[in-house]
């Protein structure tokens, strides 16, 4: 059995951190056509992690795009171990994290899925539907093999809640940058900003914000707060409008640039 | 059936499994739902609204010639009678009534058969509060009449299109809505099913139910029944009924339809909030339900269902379509009361275990009435 040395993900984006670049962390939905090629754009573009996405059935956390693309991709024969499979070929030096809903991993077994995680390369994983009170037995399995439980914060959350989730969150602090689903928003919610320097004040670990940034714009004015950003469903429309893996490394690039500026 | 453990737990099932942005809405349902349960104004503002507005207490009806016909002692708890037509309006007040306390200004919901929609848009339209309901495209489809119904009460029905575009896809769906909502709304969540306080919560609100029953029966009988059986989908209106009886001897049947017998046919898996029995695939994906039932076309069940049958207190059997449709007719031709589909389940197990049963009494809970469902057994049965 493989293990991911632990303190990696955290290591590679403090690094960014130190060294004064914002993290910029694209999303792809595995299962989509050239999903492994686009992981690969995006390390390629300028990444500094990429998260990959297993799709589940009923993903309530996520809005109507990276929802039609987990549709599809489970259409298409998605399955985790051929997902998993599939990561442990692609070539990239960054870390890659799984983002996921905790059925699949309670199906296969807590500490099953947690080392064919990191046996896939895999050195963080997100699970939108479990929260810190449910997190012991899943955290308990990840530890063991070294892989790192990012931990999402939202804006409904207490001051004291938010700092137990700083405390127990590994690899970086996810943001949730919106009263809402996964999904593309016009704007810059104040919501983002808030929760961001919230999370700032209670931690020294990267804080990345996701949920509602998908423009240069937003992702910029995002990050004058946090370290960096996630982009999920802006990154997945362009794999579901055909574009391929160069629409995602031009959205990459694009976003790069908006937050090499900052 | 008692309070689950602190951490929303029957058993090993249950639980709070829902996206981090939810959690502080939990934790706030669950201490304002202990407050009021323990207020005793509370309690005689929903008693007083389960009686006057919703038609408490429902009959106890003890069947002659259905009895008769099976030779199986059949009583009836009528909640095809209270307002709106099912047990669904028991719930749908009580966390109303709870929402208005709460401050929310908005109630979004669920609806399979619309029997919940129904009950929820007319909760909004009583105290005068917002109401979008969430309705699978195929649910939409074959039960148009509750479609209307919700409309007229002046709540907004938005058909769901993802997914099997049913129940499971439209809980999907307000709960997407209610993580961007959550500060006005509350989710009015139609089952004993979610994550915790709601299993609890929703089957404290239906315990009425079985109070009633138990205590009509010792009046008709002298005694409790032998059996106690009920249909299970989420399993609310099982619930309900299971509660006034789980200390007593009687034997609980839940009736789950054939094509979404979680109990019967699935596996522990976590959905919608809670660990319960799920119908999965090898990966842990979710499998379509198919059933008759619209009410009960759902993959998984409420997870104090899966506590009672790992316990061995409740069983859970389930029936085809066939035998749903054949015990649909059954009742109306004997005993002159169309009952729901769903209710139909449970009508069916007693006639098809109407030998084992022979002599004894059930009490069977007719959740609902089957007004809603005649132009579906109306299409399905021509040309016979």
């Amino acid at each position: 059995m493989k293990l991911q040395t632990p303190g990696r993900l955290e290591a590679a984006l403090g690094a960014c951190v130190a060294g004064g670049r914002k993290c910029l962390v694209p999303y792809i939905t595995a299962g989509l056509p050239d999903w492994g090629r686009a992981v690969e754009a995006a390390a390629d573009a300028g990444a500094d992690a990429v998260e990959i996405g297993i799709p589940f059935s009923d993903p309530v956390m996520d809005g109507p795009v990276i929802a039609e693309a987990g549709e599809r991709a489970l259409r298409a024969g998605a399955t985790p171990p051929g997902v998993l499979a599939e990561a442990a070929r692609l070539d990239v030096d960054v870390p890659l994290v799984a983002m996921t809903y905790y059925n699949l991993a309670h199906h296969m077994g807590l500490e099953r899925f947690a080392s064919e995680t990191v046996n896939a390369g895999i050195c963080g994983a997100i699970m939108a539907d479990l929260p810190l009170e449910e997190l012991d037995p899943w955290a308990e399995a990840a530890s063991q093999v070294g892989l790192a439980t990012v931990l999402l914060a939202a804006p409904t959350g207490s001051e004291q809640r938010l700092r137990a989730i700083c405390e127990r969150s590994e690899g970086f602090v996810y943001a949730v940058g919106v009263l809402g689903v996964t999904g593309e928003r016009d704007r810059l919610a104040a919501s983002a900003l808030e929760i961001a320097g919230r999370l700032k004040a209670l931690t020294s670990k990267p804080v990345l914000t996701g949920v509602g940034i998908s423009s240069p714009s937003s992702a910029a004015g995002a990050a004058s707060v946090s370290d960096g950003v996630v982009v999920g469903s802006a990154m997945v429309r362009r794999l579901l409008e055909g574009q391929g893996p160069d629409g995602v490394a031009r959205l990459v690039e694009e976003l790069r640039a908006a937050l090499d500026s900052l | 059936m008692g309070e689950p453990s602190p951490d929303g737990r029957f058993g090993s099932f249950g639980g709070c499994f829902v996206p981090e942005t939810l959690v502080p809405a939990c934790q706030e349902l669950e201490a304002a739902f202990r407050e009021a349960w323990a207020d005793a104004e509370f309690r005689a503002e929903l008693n007083r609204l389960l009686a006057d507005y919703a038609g408490r207490p429902s009959p106890l009806t003890a069947c002659v010639r259905l009895s008769e016909e099976l030779g199986v002692r059949v009583l009836l708890k009528r909640e095809d009678l209270n307002h709106t037509g099912s047990h669904k309006i028991n719930n749908v007040i009580g966390q109303s009534l709870l929402a208005r306390r709460m401050g929310k200004t908005r109630l979004v919901a669920e609806t399979g058969a619309g029997q919940h929609g129904v009950a929820t848009a007319t909760a909004a339209s009583l105290f005068g509060m917002e109401c979008t309901v969430y309705m699978g495209e195929v649910d939409v489809a074959r039960q148009e009449l509750n479609v209307y119904r919700m409309r007229l009460l002046g709540a907004e029905v938005k058909p769901v299109a993802s997914g099997s575009r049913t129940l499971k896809d439209a809980i999907n769906e307000t709960l997407r809505d209610w993580v961007a909502s959550v500060e006005s709304t509350h989710y009015c969540l139609g089952s004993v099913m979610g994550p915790h306080p709601y299993p609890w919560m929703v089957r404290e609100l239906h315990r009425v139910i079985g109070e009633e029953a138990r205590r009509q029966c010792a009046e008709l009988t002298g005694g409790i029944p032998d059996v106690v059986a009920a249909c299970v989908g989420g399993g609310s209106n099982a619930a309900g009924i299971f509660s006034g009886f789980a200390d007593t001897p009687a034997e609980l049947v839940g009736v789950e339809p054939a094509g979404g017998a979680a109990v019967g046919k699935g596996s522990p898996g976590v959905l919608h909030g809670s660990r319960s029995y799920l119908l999965q695939d090898e990966f842990g994906q979710v499998t379509e339900a198919e059933s008759i039932s619209a009410g009960l076309d759902y993959p998984g069940v409420g997870p104090e269902h899966s506590h009672l049958a790992e316990t061995g207190r409740a069983r859970y059997e389930n029936v085809t379509d066939a035998e749903v449709l054949e015990a649909f007719e059954m009742l109306s031709r004997t005993e002159g009361i169309i009952p729901a589909l769903e209710p139909a389940h449970a009508l069916a197990w007693v006639s098809r275990e109407r030998e084992s049963l022979a002599g004894r009494t059930v009490l069977v809970n007719l959740s609902g009435r089957g007004d809603k469902d005649t132009e579906l057994v109306m299409s399905l049965t021509a040309g016979r």
